[in-house]
């Protein structure tokens, strides 16, 4: 038990963070609920730096082998509370003085939390209950904004949420039913003695679960609403952390069933629809919001092809971590430009961008090429390995797709860069410069992304080092 | 030192991005770093001593993803040394000749510094990574370039070019890949892979792999039928945009073939070889006759790139064309690889030369539609030498580079596959274009636009006048850019024929 609760110090610090900060934030006065915003940073540290520790300690597992601490989770936990600190400094230029400011600090805390668990479980009982702490804090981050859209994309993500949470717990019964056990380790034998049908209902209906938490195709209508409806942050989150902690835990899922199975291709096959699906889609977009929502759909897609490598590939596995911390880091890159000009919302009012603020057009350009994949950058060697490990898993057509489909977003991602180099011709893109405030925070945080985006991928050798 | 080379600009194009740096001394700035970069290259050639068959002089190496087999790794032989000179040199020149564009100077000699280290990376490339890495970022730079500083329709031409070439280079990565995951040990190192390559007498595997990098290289060189976006991309870019587009950037694609291609695929090159001899023959005709057509005098020339460009594939294609063992065979495939690699150098400098003056005509009547001229040669003598001395190297007159090149091009294919020899006909086609283009241009009673045309001054002229200087200098004296190229030449050649 002692071992247990020190392995998984880390989560527990972020929960009891997110109780005290809901508690510092109700006794609070409403002007100065900056200070929990303090508060959560100085959580996220001390998770992170617990995070370190674990990091140096051996691999292990907590209560009962339902959560494994082993390089995957502590790089996952390092990216999310990375992503959490950027995403702190992000609320705290877009929701300071609103009403329920202390609030969205817990709730995105607590969503962190909940993807970690999901993340790290090893057992269908322990994902189910991370899937409800990762899913009900978004809802309620969707809805807290003060946007008109707002309650749609709530309801819209509660609805599909709350279904893939039912379709998620019948899949966990189901593989219990057959396993006689909720841990992954029993699942192999599980579903080899069962029938076909009932096996495949099983993986099937938990990924569907698992799917909704990655926004990836068929459990994706939700991302572009949501992202478009809330605030900036809430996006930002919702396109990053809950994707991170899904996609560890599909691969972890995929781990255990039997090999050389069809689950890998099936995964191969969703990643596929989901890569194609988000960019055809986003070629079609105006709404900027929009197009980076089904953007991160397909670029779920990528991360799903790496998975679908996995059980055959060792090197799969640190490619889907340096992934996953490429892409978040470009994607959160993304979402702070969109707050450092609120004001340009559709493709044609970045008109004249790169002329009023040359700094932050450029870290638009290196995290839109750099979610494309273009050297030097993160996303360039995690997908050039993506190739690779598809290739190798027997998965040629895959790697094949991959890059089609990475030509097909090249498509959309410099409609919004060209329009960003164009002159300011028309009266959108006037009203919008009209609109635009200093947000000076945000163009920060954007570089700063950016750069780090860029760094990762010259550094790519020791992070897969570490991660492998 | 071939990593300061390499790097040098880059810098240089950080440093000038800090707000505060004047427009004038951006300029210089810019000048300045070329410069050094020519000395530097120089100095590079005086040191070196050629490396023998898959050897690198100044080789540098470094670990970046050792999981994956990829590192910094950079080194030179004779071919790559020749192009890194000839970059230099036609960076240089586009340098002095942007010393009086007003259009936002700082960026703008910001964005070609470091194009210049993307161009000299690809060169200097011994990982393929590496090489990629640099091929990509030339493709976003040269995007910029376009829609930054073009005219015209220079937004849609620069999109066109973008997801055209982007396309290119993803096919080429999946080709990289492929040799990679049929590498053992798995290695991205161009040295290694060449030595030992992998997919030998795997057939159907190795033609694929060979024909995805052969759709990249194809449509970066370009040749027909993947040079659609050319004209366009060339016609709406900036006089230096596509002076480096044309002179240094086309060459990566042929560079390609000579570096990776050939000495990593040799069995699937050989499969290949009769398609790439048939494609270079076409682009030769049809680079001509579609030049020929052309009433827009910067279009004509991107169509003669297309001419040129054929060429090479022609000469390596036939390179590939292994009939018979005997020494006669061997070495006239050595002498086609070295007729390609000459056209490369040469092409480089006549076709910088070309678009600079394009470039000046356009920036005095901003119109490059040869009939709206005529009787230049009255108001602009100086223009007019220039551009007959460009055009003349251009068509492969005699004591001219592109004559040494082309000679040995023909010598060493139609030794090899005699057909080849239907693409000398490109050659009058290619006199025939250049020659109705000056006289055009040039000659008859001063009327339309160029009355009141003013003269090249001096740093628009000097900088064509020396890249013409060079093009005699090969021309007249070949020798040591042959004493160069041929050893890279001949372990080319008997590379494929492995």
């Amino acid at each position: 038990m002692t071992s247990s609760v020190v392995a998984l110090l880390p989560e527990l610090v972020l929960l009891l963070g997110a109780v005290g900060c809901l508690l510092l934030g109700s006794w609070t006065p409403r002007r100065r609920q900056g200070r929990v915003r303090g508060v959560a940073g100085l959580v996220v540290l001390g998770f992170l730096a617990a995070t370190v520790r674990g990091l140096l300690a051996p691999s292990t597992t907590a209560f009962s082998d339902t959560f494994a601490v082993d390089e995957v989770t502590g790089l996952l936990r390092v990216v999310v509370g990375l992503a959490l600190l950027v995403l702190l400094a992000l609320a705290g230029d877009e929701v300071a003085g609103h009403p329920r400011e202390s609030e969205v600090y817990v709730l995105l805390l607590l969503g962190a939390d909940g993807v970690l668990l999901v993340g790290g479980s090893t057992d269908l009982a322990v994902l189910v209950v991370g899937f409800l702490l990762a899913s009900i804090p978004l809802y309620g981050l969707i809805g807290l904004s003060t946007a008109s859209t707002a309650p749609e994309a709530a309801l819209k993500t509660y609805l599909v949420g709350a279904l893939s949470g039912i379709v998620l717990m019948l899949g966990a019964a189901v593989l219990h039913g057959l396993a006689g056990s909720t841990a992954y380790a029993d699942l192999d034998a599980g579903v080899t003695a069962a029938p076909t049908a009932a096996g495949a209902a099983g993986v099937v209906l938990v990924l569907v679960g698992l799917l909704f938490k990655a926004g990836a195709v068929p459990a994706h209508f939700w991302v572009p609403d949501a992202v478009q409806g809330s605030w900036v942050t809430s996006a930002a989150f919702l396109t990053t952390v809950p994707k991170l902690g899904a996609v560890v835990a599909i691969m972890r899922l995929l781990d255990a069933l039997p090999r050389q199975d069809v689950w890998p291709a099936l995964v191969a096959v969703l990643a596929a629809v989901s890569m194609s699906v988000g960019n055809l889609a986003a070629l079609t977009q105006d709404d900027v919001r929009r197009l980076l929502g089904w953007s991160t759909i397909s670029q779920v897609g990528y991360l799903l092809a790496v998975v679908a490598a996995v059980p055959a590939v060792d090197r799969a596995r640190p490619t889907l971590l340096l992934f996953l911390a490429g892409y978040a880091v470009t994607n959160l890159a993304c979402f702070a430009v969109l707050r450092a000009e609120p004001g340009r919302v559709r493709v044609e009012q970045w008109q004249g961008a790169a002329r009023r603020r040359p700094a932050l057009t450029a870290a638009l350009g290196v995290s839109l090429l750099g979610l494309v994949g273009t050297p030097p950058t993160a996303v360039f060697v995690a997908k050039v390995l993506t190739i690779a490990v598809t290739w190798e898993a027997g998965l040629a057509w895959l790697a094949v797709l991959v890059a089609a489909n990475t030509v097909l977003s090249l498509a959309y991602y410099l409609r919004w860069l060209a329009a960003c180099l164009a002159r300011a011709g028309g009266d959108a893109a006037r009203t919008a410069d009209a609109r635009t405030g200093p947000g000076r925070a945000p163009a920060a945080l954007a570089v700063g992304c950016a750069g780090a985006a860029v760094l990762l991928g010259l550094v790519a050798g020791p992070v897969l080092a570490l991660a492998g | 030192m071939l990593s300061v080379l390499v790097l040098l600009p880059l810098l240089a194009a950080a440093l000038l991005l800090v707000p505060g740096v004047s427009d004038r001394w951006a300029r210089w700035a810019f000048v300045g770093v070329t410069l050094v970069e020519v000395v530097l290259a120089a100095v590079l050639w005086a040191r070196f001593e050629d490396p023998g068959v898959n050897g690198l002089a100044f080789e540098q190496q470094v670990s970046w993803i050792p999981g994956l087999g990829a590192s910094y790794h950079v080194g030179l032989d004779g071919l790559s040394l020749a192009l890194v000179v000839m970059t230099c040199v036609v960076f240089a020149a586009c340098a002095v000749y942007a010393l009086g564009d007003e259009q936002r100077p700082r960026l703008q000699a910001a964005l070609f510094l470091a194009l210049e280290t993307t161009c000299l990376g690809v060169f200097a490339a011994a990982d393929l990574i590496v090489f990629f890495l640099f091929f990509d970022l030339s493709i976003v730079g040269m995007y910029l370039a376009i829609h930054g500083w073009g005219h015209g329709d220079r937004a849609r031409s620069a999109l066109q070019f973008f997801l055209y070439t982007f396309l290119g280079s993803l096919a080429l990565l999946l080709g990289f890949i492929g040799l990679y995951v049929a590498s053992e040990p798995r290695t991205f190192d161009m040295v290694e892979l060449a030595a030992s390559p992998p997919l030998q007498g795997s057939g159907a595997t190795g033609v694929l792999v060979l024909g995805a990098v052969l759709l990249g290289l194809a449509i970066k060189t370009p040749t027909v039928p993947f040079h659609t976006w050319l004209p366009p991309a060339h016609t709406d870019a900036p006089a230096i945009g596509s002076a480096v587009l044309a002179g240094v950037m086309l060459k990566l694609g042929t560079y390609g073939f000579v570096r990776i291609a050939m000495p990593m695929l040799p069995d699937a090159w050989r499969a290949w070889a009769p398609v790439l001899v048939v494609v270079g023959i076409v682009s030769v005709l049809w680079g001509a006759l579609v030049a020929l057509a052309q009433s827009d005098l910067k279009r004509m020339i991107a169509y003669t790139s297309v001419n040129h460009m054929g060429y090479v594939v022609l000469a390596v294609g036939a390179a590939g064309v292994i009939a018979d063992g005997t020494a006669d065979a061997e070495a006239a495939r050595t002498t086609a690889v070295t007729g390609a690699a000459t056209q490369m150098v040469s092409h480089g400098l006549l076709t910088s030369a070309l678009f600079l003056l394009a470039g000046v005509v356009w920036s005095r009547r901003g119109s490059y539609a040869l009939a709206e001229y005529g009787g230049l040669a009255r108001p602009a003598p100086r223009f007019a030498a220039l551009l007959v001395l460009a055009a003349l190297g251009s068509l492969g007159l005699p004591g001219l580079s592109g004559f040494i090149a082309e000679l040995q091009v023909f010598a060493g294919s139609i030794a090899v596959v005699p057909w080849s020899a239907v693409a000398l006909l490109g050659i009058l086609l290619m006199t025939a274009v250049l020659l109705r283009a000056l006289q055009q241009l040039l000659t008859g009673p001063v009327h339309g636009l160029a009355e009141g045309f003013a003269d090249v001054r001096a740093r628009e002229g000097l900088p064509v006048a020396v890249l013409l200087a060079l093009a005699v200098v090969v021309g007249l004296a070949p020798r040591p850019l042959l004493d160069l190229l041929e050893p890279a030449a001949a372990a080319a050649a008997a590379l494929v024929a492995r």
